[in-house]
């Protein structure tokens, strides 16, 4: 592991509109992600967490502030290294799974039979081995959401951004995809960044909580989540894991 | 036992219900002591075709006539229309400066505007293909548009971090997610298609089933008016079956819009 940070950032503000209409939508944002860290985003509603993603995405730009991605031993290209995971799985309806996961190799025009080969290895790998002919409305919304992130993974991307992924699941099937995403994360090895409203959500997956707050939009903490892997259920039972969430609680107001 | 489900089974009681409805109408004329001349029996009509009299009315040449006008005023539609479409998402301001006024313009009743088209342009074939197009095109211009703005803005967020070409979001999203919308307008034109040629006919023509009507109006020889009303839905069902083959081949079941 190099020591050296994946992802950078210092001061990160972004405000959208200007004079009387200003909205702040992110500000303070200052923290680091080492290479291979999964890293959860966490806070209410309005604070900043989804501009701070599209920030790093690329798809807006930032008004103040440092954003650094790659170092020198893990370099990136953001025009070919970023993963997108959001809370629909937003699959085109008339392909296939397979060629669900295919279309970011399509886009980047990467080698067909290579790329083919690597969906159906990422299928086996997020539980979707045989479903590679079946259409999106053939799956349950948790299988749809499996096959998003394996097309997150078909160009072997560096980061990952996922935008409240599980949020549209129902409590049974969050809970299990969050076991899934930690046993994909471990064999995948990618830095993720995971925004959630969910606190218990942010600790049971998280490396890193970065912890935000809304009225005024900023990043009021961040701090590494020092459980041991793998994590399993009985885990959130834990005195620590309380610690944390009673961390989390207190900085969004709601002890 | 069969059920509902099987696809033949639902077959075998379309045609039951047509069988039936054929039989209800030669029960009510043969039993019901109606005159000839208000409404002929299935056989009486079925004799305007076959017997020894079918000479007369040049069903190949009328329906011939009609369905050109009517296939042709709808294709002519379909590429106008989708390719309006087109131009309308390639340029903003275009479909700023244009659709207001094509909304406008939709509000005509087109019917109305027959005895015009004649003015201008006489009567004859490609008239009615005119009457035709301008009440099919706007269906098929309308849900092309609607179908080509439907794109989710988190996949073109999701195209643009690839640095995914507008060619690559337009061909590989937003036409394939169009093509649902296509069809449902191409459904609805094919119904007015037919009402639009028809009108034409009426209004102004020496050839077709529309044309036909009109003339055995006169000496009320109402098989003969069956008998074109019969062709002109065949011809109907021919555009609407087509469209339908069409759909079931392009667009996956989940995507369809009724």
């Amino acid at each position: 592991m190099s020591a050296q940070p994946f992802i950078h950032l210092a001061g990160v503000a972004k405000t959208y509109g200007k004079g009387a209409k200003a909205h702040l939508a992110i500000s303070d944002a200052t923290f680091d992600v080492m290479p291979g860290e999964l890293a959860c985003l966490v806070g209410p509603s309005g604070c900043g967490k989804s501009t701070l993603l599209k920030i790093l995405a690329g798809l807006h730009p930032h008004d103040a502030g440092t954003v650094k991605i790659g170092s020198d031993a893990v370099p990136f290209d953001p025009g070919r290294d970023i993963g997108m995971v959001f809370q629909q799985p937003l699959l085109l309806k008339w392909r296939t799974i397979v060629d669900n996961v295919l279309l970011p190799a399509e886009i980047l025009g990467l080698p067909m039979k290579e790329s083919r080969e690597r969906a159906s290895d990422l299928l086996a790998l997020v539980g979707l081995k045989g479903a590679e002919d079946k259409r999106p409305y053939e799956l349950s919304g948790g299988m749809q959401q499996r096959a998003a992130i394996a097309r997150a993974l078909v160009h072997d991307p560096k980061l990952v951004l996922m935008d409240e992924p599980f949020g549209a699941l129902d409590a049974l099937t969050r809970e299990k995809m969050n076991l899934e995403l930690l046993r994909i994360w471990k064999e995948a090895g990618k830095t993720i960044l995971f925004v959630t409203h969910g606190i218990s959500e942010a600790v049971f997956l998280g490396t890193r909580v970065v912890v935000f707050t809304a009225g005024p939009a900023r990043m009021a903490d961040d701090f590494r989540i020092d459980l041991p892997h793998p994590r399993t259920l009985d885990m959130k039972t834990h005195e620590a894991f309380g610690v944390y969430t009673r961390r989390i609680y207190k900085l969004l107001g709601m002890e | 036992m069969p059920t509902l489900d099987d696809r033949w089974t639902r077959t075998l009681m379309a045609v039951l219900s047509h069988l039936a409805l054929l039989l209800v109408w030669y029960l009510f004329v043969r039993f019901g002591d109606v005159p000839k001349f208000v409404m002929p029996s299935p056989v009486d009509t079925a004799a305007t075709l076959f017997g020894p009299r079918a000479g007369g009315y040049n069903w190949w040449t009328n329906t011939a006539v009609t369905a050109t006008e009517i296939f042709g005023g709808y294709a002519f539609a379909l590429v106008v229309g989708v390719l309006l479409a087109l131009a309308f998402t390639w340029s903003k301001p275009l479909e700023a400066l244009m659709m207001p006024l094509l909304v406008s313009l939709n509000m005509i009743p087109k019917v109305a505007l027959g005895p015009l088209i004649i003015v201008w342009f006489k009567y004859g074939v490609v008239p009615n293909m005119m009457i035709a197009f301008s009440i099919c095109v706007f269906p098929i211009l309308l849900t092309t548009v609607r179908g080509l703005r439907e794109v989710e803005p988190d996949l073109l967020d999701l195209v643009r971090t690839l640095r995914g070409s507008r060619w690559q979001v337009f061909t590989k999203i937003q036409l394939p997610g169009a093509l649902p919308y296509i069809f449902s307008g191409m459904k609805v034109a094919a119904i007015l298609a037919v009402a639009g040629a028809i009108v034409g006919e009426f209004l102004g023509s020496d050839k077709g089933l529309g044309y036909l009507m009109l003339q055995v109006q006169v000496t009320l020889d109402t098989a003969a008016m069956f008998m074109a009303v019969l062709l002109i839905t065949v011809i109907g069902m021919l555009l609407y079956g087509t469209v339908l083959a069409l759909e079931r081949a392009f667009v996956v079941p989940d995507a369809r819009v009724s």
